[in-house]
């Protein structure tokens, strides 16, 4: 079922953070008066730069750092997906997944949300043993099984070749199709937050620099005029200027303060990555 | 070329076979040539006993029963100062490895009781615990207590702290990710630490019960000493050898067994 974006505003927020403040030692604020809302269902996902603050945004919401400004209010049911799988080597796969769930059906439930990552035929395997796409998908699977309410996903898909890629990323649609939890996702390729969220967020100079809602139908596909608009209003957004600008549009830009172009030519190469990320569109 | 790669899996294996028992035809080699030696008058029995005669006080001393006594008692001897090191350790390296207070308390100072030689304390532990059994176990105890400390306080501390963070995102407890995370990834590190003391272990009991011991391997070494006995002590020393070996094979197939996670072992 679609997400109809007036149907999501409508929604409770899950996730409320104001005027988040965050430095390290003696230095700047990496996180300087920040404010975000997500609400019940939403599919966030979170660009910036190297270095912007994502990962200390995503580990405040997740619990592990605790920020020393702001106001911050999470879900208790979350679960995080960090971009390696952190799966405890000395435990068999579904032990992994199981670990921490109280109920006495935490084998089964383990079991259920192996399958539906399809990895039933490998329940019993050591972690060292599974490939890195099969490790993050169990990782994945350890994450749902906790039924969050927001789901913290940090650059999951950025070890994986781009075949894998694509094919988690589409694992990681149906999912939240499925459950609906909240979403954020961190990543540094325009096209997957593109494919994947309801709002592309901006993280630049310790605020939201750009909320972008995107209004496209699901499934979402590349050769949508629609798609390459956003896709060109982002990267210049980002800093990326491209070869045939498309005609300008009016932006949607957060009334903050102004920015300067963050990008490096990297972001460039991960945003114009292959496109047979239509193949993920349709399934 | 093209023969290797029509070898049958049968010759293979015959193959295989003869490369794993080609490693023991130089021991065996020497063992012969010192029979020969032995019997030609080359070797007096006084600075070497020979093969034949090592075998047959083998099997004297044993149907006598006069070694399996000292071998019980030595054994006794090192289980027990082993446990007690083992235990000892243990808890030093929960308490100095989990909490920064615990640290402070314990790490400096066993650390620079570590730079002591321990055998060194011989003479100290006979005057205070006497020439019974105590200071023999006693200084097993001390000298297996280090290496089970050093190593599982390093594995305490080594592990993976990204794991140890997503176990707090799994909503597992201070306790749960001691028990779960941090123990059992310490286990590597503080296994090569108890082979390490096994080895302590021996060389402990070899020194303790030279110098002062009624019963066990060493005393039976060093009253053989005395009459001049070089079959008797090449027997103790075999006995010290075979022991060191089974103490080393038991933690392997312990390793085999807990350590079964491992890629080096995911590979059989
Ligand atoms: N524990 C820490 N101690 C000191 N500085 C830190 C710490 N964690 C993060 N930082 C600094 O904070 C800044 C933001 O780091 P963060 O990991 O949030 O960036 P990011 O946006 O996730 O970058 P990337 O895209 O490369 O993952 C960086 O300059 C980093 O060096
Ligand atoms: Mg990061």
């Amino acid at each position: 079922m679609n997400a109809h974006p007036a149907l999501a505003a409508r929604q409770h927020p899950v996730v409320q953070v104001s005027n988040l403040v965050r430095s390290f030692g003696r230095g700047p604020n990496i996180l300087d008066g920040l404010d975000l809302t997500i609400r019940a269902g939403e599919f966030v996902a979170l660009l910036g730069r190297s270095g912007s603050g994502k990962s200390t945004l995503l580990r405040t919401l997740a619990g592990l750092d605790t920020a020393p400004a702001g106001t911050v209010t999470v879900p208790a049911e979350r679960a995080v997906v960090f971009q390696e799988p952190r799966l405890i080597p000395w435990k068999r796969v579904w032990a992994n997944v199981a670990l921490g769930l109280r109920t006495p059906d935490a084998r089964e439930r383990a079991i259920a949300a192996l399958s539906e990552v399809g990895l039933s035929h490998r329940l019993e395997a050591w972690p060292l043993t599974l490939s890195g796409g099969e490790a993050q998908r169990a990782a994945l699977a350890r994450a749902l099984v906790r039924e969050p309410k927001l789901l913290l996903l940090d650059e999951p898909f950025a070890a994986l070749d781009a075949l894998t890629r694509l094919k988690t990323q589409g694992l990681v649609a149906s999912l939240w199709r499925a459950h609906r939890p909240a979403v954020l996702l961190v990543t540094h390729d325009v096209d997957e937050a593109l494919l994947l969220a309801d709002r592309v967020l901006v993280l630049d100079q310790g605020r939201i620099g750009f909320d972008l809602h995107v209004n496209l139908e699901r499934p979402r596909h590349h050769a949508q005029p629609a798609f390459a608009t956003l896709r060109s209003r982002l990267l210049r957004e980002l800093g990326v200027e491209e070869e045939n600008p498309e005609e300008p549009v009016e932006e949607l830009r957060a009334p903050t303060r102004s920015r300067a172009p963050a990008a490096s030519s990297r972001r460039l190469e991960d945003a114009v990555w292959s496109a047979s990320a239509d193949a993920l569109a349709r399934s | 070329m093209s023969a290797a790669v029509a070898s049958t899996p049968a010759a293979s294996t015959g193959s295989d076979r003869w490369l794993r028992y080609r490693r023991y035809l130089p021991p065996l080699l020497i063992v012969v040539l010192w029979q020969i030696a032995a019997s030609a008058g080359l070797i007096p029995t006084r600075t070497l006993a020979s093969p034949a005669m090592i075998a047959g006080t083998f099997a004297e001393l044993i149907s006598s029963g006069e070694l399996p006594r000292h071998l019980l008692v030595s054994l006794g001897r090192v289980t027990t100062g082993l446990g007690i090191g083992v235990v000892v350790g243990t808890t030093f390296a929960l308490i100095a490895g989990l909490s920064r207070r615990g640290e402070d308390l314990l790490d400096a100072t066993l650390q620079m009781l570590r730079t002591l030689p321990f055998l060194a304390l011989v003479p100290l532990f006979i005057l205070w615990f006497g020439i019974g059994e105590t200071p023999k176990i006693a200084l097993v105890a001390l000298g297996t207590m280090f290496p089970i400390y050093l190593t599982l306080f390093a594995g305490i501390r080594g592990v993976d702290a990204k794991l140890i963070e997503a176990g707090g995102t799994l909503g597992l407890s201070r306790r749960e990710q001691v028990f779960h995370i941090v123990l059992p990834g310490a286990l590597p590190s503080a296994l090569v630490g108890l082979r390490y003391a096994l080895g302590v272990a021996w060389l402990s009991l070899v020194v303790a019960e030279q110098i002062n011991a009624d019963s066990g391997i060493g005393f039976l070494v060093m009253t053989a000493r005395d009459f001049l006995r070089t079959d008797i002590i090449l027997v103790g020393l075999i006995v010290y050898a075979i022991l060191g070996l089974s103490a080393d094979q038991i933690v392997r197939v312990l390793e085999r067994q807990v350590l079964a996670w491992r890629p080096s072992f995911l590979k059989d």
